[in-house]
């Protein structure tokens, strides 16, 4: 099914954060906004639930914390017991100071990573993905908002976004993904 | 403008009246003779739960007293054997064996004669600390030309205002030291210096052309001058920015907190080695400037966002909106961290090592002072670490505060880490001399910084970046 998507190009980020107040305001539904860099507060604005990858951040750390101690504990203390700074005491815990950058490196390391594969997954990104973006300008100085014009009056939204400052107004027929 | 409720004066008052009276309470009752202590220590033997301090003295007491007293460099783990020979020779020849048994009363009694001094040493630098690392925390956004901060300025200054008290006090305390009031100094006893004298420490000694009492108190008077000049003329300039026609006191206040800074930055670390790390003049940690720099970081900062949440409360400084809580809770959060870091980095390297001179620091206070040493890691790092990470969290007022409470709480425990150890050794408690001190600093300075606060309008007005700071939101 084919629908109709409005594109607006705005080439200046405090004007297209009016916009989109303004046409959150008259109930226009955003599909998607393309900037060449990170609006700040844009997502608020435009009503996106908060990002809940915070949350897997913390687990994956808990699981980077873990697999460390593991690990450390198997090589250092039970498979070939180590002598570590003259204390031979062969017990996690009484060493647990020369494991301590470990156990946070590997925090680190497995939030980190595993947070940046969840990302790509729910973006839909991998490797040799062509890129979705409506207008490579959006990758220079212009910022797009994609606006459903399915079924609205076409007229009066063009009229509203002319209003908001948009400097060009297109009207695309696009295959629709889902 | 702010005016200081009558509710808000009555709770300071009370607070350094029962302060005081703590205070004297704990001079009063530190032994006089070496009669007063073997009756204290009769008395806990007998197990009248006259409390830990006196409890615990029989053991161990030859680790403290190696700390302090003998001149080689080994008795880390040396002390140990010894301290628990001398422990089971107490108990069973009590009387045969008169004259270490007087020796190790004589020692308690020096002990518990530092206790009221050490709880006061303690306090005083502790709220010292606080207005120290808010007047730097003040310097570095004007440096910075931070956006957000503006709005806060005039609390940080409110705070800052304690400081040329907490200077006159933390240096009266310091003169009391020089001029042997108290001994909680060990290194300013002129015996350790002096060749001839049986108690003669080579260590010491090989210091004394930096550490001795003329040069440490014109240091200490030089700093604090320096400190409290900055203070002094940043908040003239501050003051004078409101009705100025143009930005030239910002400008200067601008010039004078960078130049502060450099300042700042050498002589906080000289202060921590002086005025903290000197208690125990055997040891050195390079980065102890450092540890003691991010503690004071994390306390200031904790005390403008407690400050500014409390005002808001009352009605004032509408403008303060969540994300300037935000920010203060995410440096809050930041340099919990960074203490941890750096308390990690030197707790590891001399763990690891395992040099007598140097690991007698770690041993003394996790064989002594288990539960404050562990008791406050957790408060510091474990705690802010799981309450403040979530984003939402540092944006709710009672949260900030109960993690503000608990790091407040953490980072005295810390100073009294810091402290205790090398002047009472053995015989600490947490009991009236120390909350005594706690209280009478704590009345003093809500009362000061309180009382600062009416002086000048809540908000700056012609402060360049105000209005940023006013529509500041994350």
């Amino acid at each position: 099914m084919a629908s109709k998507v409005i594109h607006a190009l705005y080439n200046d980020d405090d004007i297209l954060m009016n916009a989109v107040k303004t046409v959150r305001a008259e109930h226009y539904h955003i599909e998607e906004v393309y900037t060449p860099f990170p609006v700040h507060g844009l997502d608020k604005a435009m009503g996106l639930e908060g990002t809940r990858i915070a949350i897997t951040s913390f687990m994956y750390g808990v699981v980077g914390l873990t697999v460390a101690i593991l690990m450390m504990n198997f090589i250092m203390i039970e498979d070939w017991p180590q002598d570590i700074g003259g204390k031979p005491s062969f017990s996690y815990l009484e060493n647990m100071p020369a494991f301590v950058p470990i156990m946070f490196e590997m925090t680190v390391f497995f939030a980190a990573h595993l947070m940046v594969i969840t990302f790509y997954m729910r973006s839909k990104l991998w490797p040799f993905k062509k890129a979705e973006n409506p207008d490579p300008r959006t990758t220079d100085d212009h910022f797009l908002m994609a606006i459903d014009a399915g079924h609205g009056d076409v007229k009066a939204m063009m009229k509203v976004l002319e209003a908001t400052g948009a400097v060009e107004l297109n009207i695309v027929e696009q295959e629709q993904a889902h | 403008m702010y005016t200081l409720p009558n509710k808000l004066k009555v709770f300071a008052l009370v607070f350094m009246v029962l302060g005081a009276v703590g205070i004297v309470a704990g001079f009063l009752s530190a032994p006089k003779t070496t009669e007063d202590v073997a009756a204290m220590m009769a008395d806990a033997h007998h197990g009248d739960g006259h409390g830990d301090a006196e409890a615990h003295h029989g053991d161990g007491h030859g680790e403290v007293e190696a700390t302090h007293h003998s001149g080689e460099s080994h008795h880390g783990t040396e002390s140990h054997a010894a301290s628990e020979d001398h422990h089971g020779e107490e108990m069973t020849h009590e009387h045969a064996q008169a004259d270490p048994h007087q020796e190790h009363l004589e020692h308690v009694m020096h002990q518990l004669q530092n206790r009221p001094w050490s709880a006061l040493y303690i306090a005083s630098f502790f709220f010292f600390m606080i207005a120290l690392g808010a007047l730097a925390f003040y310097a570095i956004q004007y440096a910075a030309q931070a956006g957000w901060s503006p709005i806060l300025f005039r609390v940080m200054e409110g705070i800052t205002g304690y400081l040329p008290v907490a200077s006159v006090l933390v240096f009266v305390l310091l003169l009391a030291s020089a001029f042997h009031f108290n001994h909680i100094f060990h290194w300013m006893d002129p015996e350790l210096v002096n060749p001839e004298s049986a108690h003669y420490d080579k260590i010491i000694a090989g210091k004394s052309g930096y550490l001795n009492v003329p040069f440490f108190l014109i240091r200490a008077l030089f700093f604090l001058l320096g400190w409290n000049a900055y203070r002094w003329l940043s908040r003239k300039y501050s003051l004078a920015d409101d009705t100025a026609e143009d930005q030239s006191f910002f400008k200067k206040n601008f010039k004078l907190s960078a130049g502060f800074l450099v300042f700042f930055i050498v002589t906080e670390s000289i202060m921590s080695w002086d005025w903290i790390m000197s208690f125990d003049p055997h040891w050195f940690s390079t980065l102890f400037g450092w540890y003691v720099f991010a503690g004071m970081m994390v306390c200031a900062i904790t005390v403008i966002a407690l400050v500014t949440i409390y005002l808001k409360s009352q009605g004032y400084m509408e403008e303060v909106n969540d994300s300037h809580i935000h920010d203060l809770a995410k440096f809050m959060f930041g340099f919990s961290i960074f203490w941890t870091y750096l308390w990690f980095s030197q707790f590891m390297l001399i763990w690891y090592a395992d040099i007598p001179e140097e690991v007698t620091y770690f041993v003394t206070r996790i064989e002594q002072y288990k539960l404050p040493f562990f008791g406050m890691i957790a408060m510091n790092f474990v705690f802010p670490l799981l309450l403040l990470m979530n984003s939402d969290y540092k944006r709710v007022n009672w949260f900030v505060v109960m993690a503000g409470i608990v790091i407040l709480a953490g980072h005295y425990l810390d100073v009294f880490n810091m402290v205790m150890p090398a002047t009472v050794g053995e015989s600490w408690t947490i009991g009236v001399p120390e909350l005594g001190a706690l209280m009478f600093f704590f009345g003093l300075f809500i009362y000061v910084v309180f009382t600062t606060l009416t002086k000048a309008p809540l908000v700056p007005k012609n402060n360049p970046f105000i209005k940023e700071s006013k529509h500041f939101h994350y």
